[in-house]
């Protein structure tokens, strides 16, 4: 069939499989939106900002398995959109982002609306690409989708001039259902030889530690994951990427680890003699002080990326695969073991765990007369745990506090932004989340600060039905800025404070949604309650929070994991 | 702290030399130097980087080499025997007087036989000298001209291949 440029584009995201685009039109590809209007398989999400649409395509390929589809226009269109190519990149999120180019013919010339978006992208994405031949569009739309979802995946943008897709100009166009490309051929299966010393090495342990990342996730390798911790018998803890890995409820999760990591999570990192890493990159927010990494361990590290071993911290043995399949392996083999673990030494280590649980470091003040932002997430966690949840959250103080308080038994649910950190992702990475979840429960956990990033977003929310759920732990400061301020600066709390906040409620409200404010502990269990039950809704809930609630533990830049601060002067469970 | 050379074939791309270049730049890795041109096969660039570095740094230094998708193969020459060679050209004064006065010629003309160099072009004022060599030899005849004579040098960096059996080739 002969096909415009545009048409090919919109045909080939149909073959593909893709159900939406989140985009936002312009001048360099109305041609690509006249072929969207003239179909209806593919749906179109218009949002209200460019950076939004990234985000939304993010949450939609972080909640399912699927790559996210952005589509902007050229010059400021993918200029918006960099802050969520980067966020993806950082997380190893699959996603195609379509940038519009000005015509081939004036590229360079300064043109109306020209950035060089190959340019401008080419440090925050897997690989990027400028179509200048109509034939050549297909193929490179499917080396896009096989670049952005094999490997280690990440974000591949395709810039599209705009005499590409002129309408006048068909050619033929077939599906390309194959794709080869010669210099990329990542690695899957594990060397054999280093999967068995690596297990030697983990059977063997007295004191292991199974330390996971997001790579677990991505790689859709939860169950072999916890089959190979329960078989052990071993601890694990989760990076904040890889949370919902392994079930959050189980005796054998001892919760998050570095700097806002659990206080038991962080002793074993440090005490352990074997660490079992796998899918997880030794990001300076989890090894802390390198230096003092592990002191006592052999590491074995499971990693697609061979450029994340040995990158921050040398290991012993390891492996290059995907996560799925070495686990596979590890499975087979442990399961073939002559010997078990040493049950003694395993035990002793176990008790000495639970010694450092006992400190329950995560306890907070549970009589204050002010709503404490961690009994907000337990609530909610009560609240939603026996039904289909998602969290997405923003960047600061709200996020660990989810990350902590609320309990991920399944992969793909909690959705945030950690290699970036990205303030604005929480609510249109909720959009996206919710349009691939219709009937699920999509919880977006933010802060006044984060929340104002994106809130135009509400408005897209109200155009395509979206009944997300807003808990804004609104504590009238940039909490985390202000937590580092009265630790690091003598409690100078340099523009941390935020002055003239719009009244939430009614902010909600002029954009055709339910507001709520919620200023007594007693009412908060209540309004979830509500809002919940609001099933077709957006339901913005502003939550007046304790303004000097601090995230504990934590620990602070330069130090080791040992050497976490903790909270004072709380009464124990 | 090494010198390696880092040989790489890559498809022949816009933008290709722009990614490696971005690379080390984004992740504050040294060039000392850079060459790039066609191969036999036209589909392939071949680029040759000399850098410096810890063994763990151009150890990621390769990694992240390779993960760059236009990347097909490379090689590090200096883990192996290799042959490194580097063209420069060195323009430099010398007067061409009375014949009391040639000294300045004469001298500079067994400096150049010296280290098997050649006159390429000349004037009444000028002599531009061709030199091949390591990266070494070319330092040390440019230490060795008197500096008030030099007026430019212009130096292609390093290109090089391995010796015997090994060698850079797509992956068959």
């Amino acid at each position: 069939m002969e096909l415009s440029g545009g048409e090919i584009l919109i045909q080939f995201l149909k073959d593909e499989g893709v159900e939406y685009i989140f985009g936002y039109p312009g001048g360099a590809v109305l041609h690509i939106y006249d072929a969207i209007y003239r179909q209806d398989d593919v749906k179109h999400i218009l949002v209200r900002h460019e950076q939004a649409a990234t985000h939304a395509a993010d949450g939609y390929a972080r909640s399912t398995d699927k790559p996210g589809v952005v589509l902007v226009t050229s010059g400021p269109g993918a200029t918006n959109a960099i802050t969520g190519i980067a966020t993806a990149y950082l997380d190893s999120i699959p996603m195609i982002v379509i940038t519009g180019q000005v015509p081939l013919p004036v590229i360079g010339s300064d043109a109306f609306q020209e950035v060089d978006s190959v340019g401008i992208t080419r440090p925050c994405v897997k690989h990027n690409f400028l179509v200048k031949d109509i034939n050549e569009m297909a193929d490179t739309l499917k080396k896009a989708f096989h670049l952005a979802t094999t490997g280690r995946p990440g974000p591949v943008v395709v810039d599209i001039p705009k005499d590409i897709t002129d309408p006048a100009i068909k050619v033929p166009y077939s599906y390309p259902k194959t794709v080869s490309m010669r210099s990329y051929n990542p690695v899957t299966q594990g060397h054999l030889l280093q999967i068995k010393r690596a297990v030697e090495m983990i059977m063997s342990a007295k004191r292991p530690m199974i330390y996971s990342g997001g790579g677990v996730v991505l790689s859709g390798a939860a169950a072999e994951l916890t089959e190979f911790t329960r078989v052990l018998g071993y601890p694990i803890t989760q990076t904040l990427m890889g949370l919902g890995a392994f079930p959050a409820t189980d005796k054998q999760n001892v919760g998050m680890l570095g700097m806002h990591g659990t206080y038991e999570a962080n002793m074993a990192m440090h005490e352990c003699d074997v660490l079992i890493a796998i899918g997880a990159r030794f990001d300076d927010r989890v090894t802390m002080k390198l230096a003092e990494f592990c002191p006592t361990a052999k590491i074995v590290h499971v990693d697609i990326d061979p450029a994340s071993i040995s990158k921050n911290v040398k290991v012993d043995v390891p492996i290059v695969g995907d996560v799925k399949a070495v686990l596979k392996d590890m499975n087979k083999l442990i399961d073939e073991a002559p010997h078990c673990p040493d049950g003694t030494a395993i035990a002793k280590w176990w008790a000495q765990i639970e010694e450092w649980r006992g400190k329950q470091c995560l306890e907070y003040d549970r009589k204050s007369d002010l709503i404490k932002p961690q009994f907000v997430i337990e609530t909610l966690y009560d609240l939603t745990k026996d039904q289909s949840t998602y969290v997405t959250s923003d960047v600061g103080q709200h996020q660990m506090w989810a990350a902590q308080y609320y309990k991920f038994d399944e992969p793909r649910r909690w959705i945030n932004s950690g290699g970036l950190g990205t303030m604005g992702f929480g609510l249109p990475a909720a959009m996206g989340v919710q349009l691939a979840h219709k009937d699920a429960t999509v919880a977006c956990v933010t802060g006044e600060g984060s929340i104002q990033m994106c809130i135009q977003e509400l408005s897209t929310c109200l155009q395509y039905e979206l009944p997300i759920k807003i808990i804004n732990l609104n504590n009238r400061y940039l909490g985390m800025v202000r937590q580092w301020q009265e630790f690091g600066y003598e409690e100078r709390y340099s523009m941390s404070y935020m002055e003239a906040l719009p009244d939430f409620m009614k902010l909600a409200e002029a954009y055709g949604h339910v507001g709520m404010l919620i200023e007594k502990p007693s009412d908060v269990e209540g309004a979830l309650k509500e809002a919940l039950a609001l099933k077709d809704r957006l339901v913005f809930m502003d939550f007046i929070t304790d303004r000097t609630e601090n995230v504990y533990p934590m620990i602070e830049a330069g130090s080791a994991h040992h050497e976490m601060r903790m909270r004072t002067n709380v009464e124990l469970a | 702290m090494h010198r390696h050379i880092i040989s790489i074939l890559m498809e022949n791309e816009a933008g290709a030399l722009s990614r490696v270049a971005g690379l080390f730049s984004a992740r504050a890795y040294n060039i000392e130097s850079l060459t790039v041109s066609p191969t036999e096969d036209p589909s392939m660039s071949r680029m040759t980087i000399v850098t410096v570095g810890s063994e763990e740094i151009i150890e990621q230094i390769t990694k992240q080499l390779n993960k760059l998708i236009d990347v097909v193969v490379l090689m590090e020459l200096t883990e192996g025997e290799h042959i490194e060679r580097e063209l420069a050209l060195v323009k430099i004064k010398a007067q061409a007087k009375d014949k009391a006065d040639s000294q300045d010629r004469e001298e500079l003309t067994r400096l150049v036989d010296i280290f098997r160099g050649h006159v390429v072009d000349v004037t009444s004022e000028i002599y531009v000298v061709e030199l091949t060599g390591t990266g070494d030899k070319i330092d040390a005849f440019i230490k060795a001209l008197d500096q008030q004579l030099i007026i430019e040098v212009v130096r292609t960096g390093v290109s090089g291949i391995a010796r015997g059996d090994r060698c850079l080739k797509l992956p068959s």
